[in-house]
C-alpha cells in the first residue's frame, strides 16, 4: 500500500514529461519505433497485394504462359463473369458458411457449459482439451478424418466411419464441410467462451430475478451481448474456409473450391487468371468484415 | 552458330542472365550439385526402392549431388522451369516447344554427351526436341499412356469407350488423369466412336471438334470417381480399390502392385496418347556442367535401361535393351517398332495453326487450359 503511494507521483511525473517537452523527442522515437513495422506492413502486405491486383490485368503469352506487360481485362472477365466460376465462388461460400454454423451449434453450448456450469478445475481441463488441438498440425488432422471418412477397405466395405456408426458421407463437399468445422472449431469457442466470462454474472441474475427462465435469459440477454464475440470467430471460421484448398485436396473427392481454381491457374500457368480469381475471395471478405463490423466484431480488440 | 547467337541475343533481351547462356563449348568442372525437375520415376536414389537406383553411382562419379523436384503435369514443369531455380527438366514434347518459345531453355552441345551416339536416329531432332536443326536436349524415352483396371473387377477392358461410357461397367470409380491434355484422351475416344467429325490427331481440334470432346468429358463426369494430378493419389486409390479403371503410367502400377493393389495395366486398341520426354538444360542454370554431365548419365545404356523399366517405356539409347533385367523388355515396350508408336500421339502443344496441316483455325493450347477450368471448376 506504501509502495504503491510512493510510486504514483513519479508515474505522473513521468506522463507529464511525455505529454509536455519531450513531445518532439518521443513523436521522434515513436515514428523510429514504428517505422520498421510499418515498412514491412506497406511493402510486403499491402505492395504485395496490390501487386496482385495488378498482375490480374497483365495479359498472357499464349504459348509460353508468361505474363506480359501489356495490359488487358480479360482476365476479369473471364473470372468474374463465366457462369461455372460464378457457381463455384456459390458453392465455395456455401461451404464456408455451412462450416461455420456448424462451429457456432457445437461451440455455444460448449462454451456455455465450460464458462458457467463448469467448476474451476474441470473448466481448466476443458479449456486446456480444446485449445489443445491448435497445437497439432492442420495436416494431421486433416489426413486423420481422411481416415475415418474414406471408404477404402481396410476397415471393410465403406470405410471406418461407415462401420462405425452406419453413415459416411465418403469423399465431397460433405466431407469438406465437417472436415473445415473440425479443423476451425476451437477458433469459433475461445471467443465466445471469453466473452462469456467476461459477461457480468449480475445481469444473468437480474435477468432471473425478473422471472426469465434459462432459456429467455440466454435468448434476450445472453446472445445479444456475445453477438460481437459469435461475429469475431465467424470471421476466422469464414475466412480459413473460403481460402482452404489443401482439405478439398485431401478430402474432396472430385470437389473443387474456389482456392482449387487458383492453384490451377496458377500451374497452368496463367498466373493473370490466378491473380484475377483471388480478387473473389479478397472481395467476399471485405464484405463479410464490412458485415461483421457493423456486428460488433472488432469491439473488443 | 547463327541459332546460338540467336539464342544468345533473346536471352540478352530478356534480362541477361549471364550466369547460364547459350550452348556450352567444353565442360568443365562439376559444380557439386544439380537441380532437376523430373516425372516421377525418372530420378530414383534408392529411396523408394533400394533395387532402383542410377543417381547414387552419379553421384560418386561425378561429385553431382542430385536434387529433384517431381513435376506432376508438363504444365507445372513449365511453371517450375521459369522460375529458374532448376538446371534441367524431362519434358515432354507439350512442354518441349514451350520452353524453347519462352527461352526458358537453351540448345545443347550434343558432341559433349558421348552417349548421345547410341541413341535411336529416330528420335533425334524431332519436332519437339529441337528448333532449326538444333538440338534442345537429348531423347530419354518414350511410351503410352495405359489403361490400369482392377483385375478382380473381371477381364481386361479393351477399349477407351469404358472411360467414358455412361454405362461403363465401372461407373463411379473411374480415375482420370487431371489435366488439359486429357482431352486428347476425349478426342481418341470420338475418333472411335464419331468417325463423322473427322479428327485425325487428337490436338489438332477445330472448334466442332473441340466442342464434341469437351461434351464427351461433361458426360464423362457422371462416371468418374477420381481425377488424379498428383501420380500419389491414384496410387492410393488403386490400392484402397476406391477406383477401378483408369488412365495411368506404368510406374504407378508398378508401386500400387507393390503394395499388394490387384491391377493390371494394357493398352486399349483405339490408340492412345503417350509422351517422347527430352532432358532439356535451362538458360538459367546454375550448374550447367553437373547438368550436361547428368544428360550424358540419363541415356547411358545403363540408367537407361533402369528408368526404362521402372517408369515402363522405350528406351532411348539402344544399347539398353541388352541390359534390362526382364530380356523382353523392349520388345513389351516396343523400343524399335516405329509401326507401333505411329498409333501413339505423343503429347504435344496445341497451336491455332493446326498441327495436322489442315488449312482451318484450331483451338490453341490456352484455350484448352480455359475449357479445362471450367470442366473442373
Amino acid at each position: 500500500m506504501g509502495e504503491r503511494l510512493e510510486q504514483a507521483p513519479r508515474v505522473a511525473e513521468s506522463n507529464r514529461v511525455n505529454a509536455g517537452r519531450g513531445r518532439p523527442r518521443s513523436a521522434f522515437a515513436l515514428w523510429g519505433l514504428l517505422s520498421a513495422p510499418l515498412a514491412w506492413l506497406l511493402v510486403v502486405y499491402v505492395g504485395s497485394l496490390a501487386l496482385l491486383v495488378v498482375s490480374a490485368f497483365f495479359k498472357l503469352d499464349d504459348f509460353t504462359g508468361k505474363p506480359t506487360t501489356d495490359l488487358t481485362g480479360s482476365n476479369l472477365v473471364e473470372a468474374f463473369t463465366q457462369s461455372e466460376y460464378v457457381s463455384l465462388v456459390a458453392r465455395s461460400v456455401a461451404v464456408a458458411i455451412a462450416a461455420t454454423v456448424i462451429c457456432f451449434l457445437l461451440a455455444m453450448p460448449t462454451a456455455l457449459y465450460i464458462a458457467r456450469l463448469a467448476s474451476r478445475r474441470t473448466r481448466r481441463g476443458l479449456v486446456v482439451a480444446l485449445i489443445l488441438p491448435l497445437w497439432t498440425g492442420y495436416l494431421v488432422k486433416a489426413f486423420a478424418l481422411r481416415a475415418v471418412l474414406e471408404p477404402g477397405s481396410e476397415y471393410g466395405e465403406g470405410g471406418f466411419m461407415k462401420n462405425l456408426v452406419g453413415w459416411s458421407p465418403g469423399f465431397g463437399y460433405t466431407a469438406v464441410v465437417l472436415t473445415l468445422a473440425y479443423l476451425w472449431f476451437p477458433y469459433m469457442l475461445l471467443p465466445i467462451y471469453a466473452g462469456l466470462e467476461r459477461m457480468p454474472s449480475s445481469l444473468l441474475d437480474a435477468s432471473a430475478d425478473l422471472g426469465a427462465g434459462s432459456l429467455r435469459t440466454f435468448r434476450l440477454v445472453m446472445l445479444p451481448l456475445l453477438i460481437p464475440s459469435i461475429a469475431a470467430g465467424s470471421i476466422f471460421t469464414f475466412s480459413l474456409s473460403l481460402g482452404d484448398y489443401i482439405t478439398v485436396k485431401i478430402v474432396g473427392g472430385t470437389a473443387q473450391l474456389i482456392g482449387n481454381i487458383i492453384e490451377r491457374a496458377l500451374l497452368a500457368p496463367n498466373q493473370p487468371l490466378a491473380a484475377a480469381f483471388t480478387l473473389w475471395p479478397m472481395l467476399i471478405m471485405v464484405a463479410y468484415l464490412a458485415v461483421m463490423g457493423r456486428a460488433g466484431a472488432f469491439k473488443n480488440l | 552458330m547463327a541459332v546460338a547467337l540467336l539464342g544468345a541475343v533473346a536471352l540478352g533481351a530478356c534480362g541477361g542472365d549471364d550466369d547460364g547462356g547459350a550452348m556450352l563449348d567444353e565442360l568443365g568442372e562439376g559444380e557439386g550439385a544439380v537441380n532437376l525437375v523430373a516425372w516421377a520415376g525418372y530420378v530414383e536414389d534408392g529411396s523408394t526402392d533400394p533395387n532402383v537406383d542410377w543417381v547414387s553411382d552419379f553421384e560418386a562419379e561425378t561429385g553431382c549431388e542430385v536434387n529433384v523436384k517431381i513435376g506432376n503435369s508438363s504444365d507445372e514443369m513449365v511453371e517450375l522451369m521459369q522460375s529458374g531455380e532448376y538446371d534441367a527438366v524431362s519434358a515432354s514434347g507439350d512442354a518441349t516447344l514451350r520452353l524453347i518459345a519462352g527461352d526458358d531453355v537453351v540448345p545443347v552441345n550434343t558432341d559433349l554427351i558421348p552417349n548421345y551416339a547410341d541413341v535411336f536416329e529416330g528420335l533425334k531432332n524431332k519436332l519437339w526436341n529441337s528448333a532449326d536443326g538444333v538440338a534442345y536436349g537429348v531423347p530419354h524415352g518414350r511410351g503410352a499412356n495405359l489403361l490400369v483396371y482392377n483385375t478382380d473387377a473381371g477381364a481386361a477392358p479393351s477399349s477407351i469407350v469404358d472411360m467414358f461410357s455412361p454405362d461403363s461397367p465401372y461407373a463411379g470409380k473411374i480415375s482420370v488423369y487431371d489435366s488439359p491434355i486429357y482431352i486428347a484422351d476425349a478426342a481418341i475416344y470420338l475418333m472411335a466412336t464419331q468417325p463423322d467429325l473427322g479428327i485425325t490427331n487428337p490436338y489438332a481440334l477445330d472448334q466442332t471438334q473441340f466442342d464434341a470432346a469437351i461434351a464427351a468429358l461433361e458426360t464423362q463426369k457422371s462416371v468418374v470417381g477420381q481425377y488424379w494430378a498428383l501420380y500419389t493419389d491414384q496410387q492410393a486409390a488403386l490400392e484402397k480399390g476406391t477406383v477401378t479403371l483408369g488412365t495411368t503410367w506404368q510406374v504407378i502400377v508398378n508401386l500400387a502392385k507393390a503394395n499388394g493393389a490387384k491391377i493390371d495395366s494394357t493398352l486399349h486398341n483405339e490408340g492412345a496418347t503417350g509422351w517422347s520426354d527430352t532432358w532439356m538444360i535451362s538458360s538459367k542454370a546454375k550448374h550447367p556442367n553437373c547438368a550436361y554431365k547428368w544428360l550424358n548419365h540419363i541415356i547411358s545404356p545403363k540408367a537407361n535401361a533402369g528408368v526404362a523399366e521402372w517408369f515402363g517405356e522405350a528406351p532411348s539409347n539402344s544399347k539398353s535393351c541388352a541390359l534390362t533385367a526382364d530380356p523382353n523388355h523392349c520388345a513389351t515396350f516396343h523400343a524399335e517398332d516405329e509401326d507401333y508408336f505411329s498409333k501413339v500421339y505423343y503429347w504435344t502443344t496445341p497451336t491455332k495453326e493446326c498441327l495436322d496441316g489442315r488449312d482451318v483455325e484450331c483451338v490453341p493450347y490456352s484455350e484448352w487450359v480455359n475449357a479445362w477450368n471450367k470442366l473442373r471448376a
